[in-house]
């Protein structure tokens, strides 16, 4: 198999990500959007370190799935404060510091 | 977890077109999922799109003679992160779905232009990155007699000082998830005889009227029932009577009965004969 359909199938889910998070409005939503963007890159390391005989792919890709589970727990519990507050999840209410 | 390891090993060396078979499956289900996550409506359908794009990686992890993050992506990603995902979407709504009308004029077509944009120049850029066949990762894998103990080594060796700071980033995370979702009581917790009362103040004069007859000797429309407290309610018959000032008058008797018994005297036991005992 060659090494580069997956970098290229990583650059892909990245791709769609990233256009999921400018298109859509709902926070919950936009926030599956960047895990599917982190897990592309994931992805990318760990074909690279299979391509390259190096494990230091796979360790950072480890990493990077900590640090996901961090933030997604902080950003859910400030999607459900904003809730809270205004009722919506829709990140075109948050004008708040518009103004 | 050996036998994972064993199996992908296995593969490694006889790739070819299993590892290619394996490959398109995943990479189809995995492009699918994420479309499905962008174009569905609703949150929930989009949280299981992503759920099919998480496993079919966590199968490219292990084809990639990665079993641990395999594993792990299992685990954490459509264990954790994807239940969290779901009970925040039950808590904040389910039928929460995107409008359609844009707030920017013109924001979707040129966020899908911006997408072909870097989608195309990522995937120029990377798309010959590795030049040659893969090395595999068999010779790392076995030094440390397997991928598990080799990532420990790694884990604990080199990247020591990251793990632990790791550590620090995941109580802080922690700690401010349990801040943000802490709600601060600014009242005291009411009990439920306060709550009753506040009910029953809250609605009094609102409240049903007595209605007519009650406690009274007669049940008639025009008897106004008589309060517990012994004195007659008015407001018991109804409007077109009391102007017609058609109000039956209190029965004397009863009355006196009432108040007998709002004073404690056991006016019907002194009554009965002393051979009714069936009566009750």
């Amino acid at each position: 198999m060659d090494p580069n359909a997956y970098v290229v199938l990583s650059g892909i889910l990245f791709t769609i990500g990233a256009v999921g998070v400018l298109v859509r409005r709902n926070a919950i939503v936009m926030f599956m959007c960047v895990e599917v963007m982190l897990n592309a890159t994931n992805l990318a390391f760990v074909a690279f370190a299979h391509a390259n005989g190096n494990l230091d792919g796979q360790a950072i890709a480890f990493f990077v799935m900590v640090v996901a589970a961090a933030e997604v727990v902080v950003g859910l519990a400030i999607i459900m404060t904003i809730f809270r507050t205004r009722r919506s999840a829709s990140v075109d209410e948050e004008n708040l510091l518009k103004y | 977890m050996s036998i994972v390891a064993a199996a992908t090993s296995q593969a490694a060396v006889s790739s070819t077109w299993e590892q290619s078979a394996v490959f398109w499956v995943c990479a189809i289900l995995s492009v699918l999922g994420a479309i499905g996550m962008v174009v569905s409506r609703k949150a929930v359908h989009s949280a299981l799109w992503v759920a099919v794009t998480m496993i079919s990686l966590a199968v490219l992890y292990v084809a990639l003679q990665a079993p641990f993050l395999g594993m792990v992506q299992v685990i954490v990603y459509t264990g954790a992160v994807m239940m969290l995902f779901l009970f925040v979407l039950m808590v904040v709504g389910v039928d929460s779905s995107d409008s359609l009308v844009e707030t920017i004029k013109g924001q979707r077509w040129l966020a899908i232009l911006f997408g072909l944009g870097v989608g195309i120049s990522l995937i120029a850029a990377e798309g010959n990155a590795v030049v040659g066949p893969a090395v595999g990762l068999d010779a790392a894998n076995t030094v440390d007699g397997g991928n598990i103990e080799a990532l420990a080594r790694l884990m604990f060796g080199r990247y020591v000082l990251a793990f632990e700071v790791t550590s620090a980033l995941l109580i802080s995370a922690a700690l401010g998830a349990m801040i943000l979702a802490h709600r601060e009581r600014h009242t005291p917790r009411l009990t439920q005889p306060q709550l009753a009362a506040a009910r029953f103040l809250e609605a009094g004069p609102k409240g049903n009227k007595p209605v007519p007859g009650v406690y009274a000797r007669h049940n008639a429309v025009d008897t106004p029932a008589l309060l517990p407290d012994g004195s007659i309610s008015i407001d018991s018959v109804p409007g077109p009577m009391q102007a017609r000032g058609a109000l039956r008058p209190v029965d004397r008797a009863s009355l006196d009965e009432v108040t007998d018994v709002f004073d404690g005297e056991p006016v019907l036991t002194a009554t009965l004969k002393p051979d009714d005992e069936g009566v009750q």
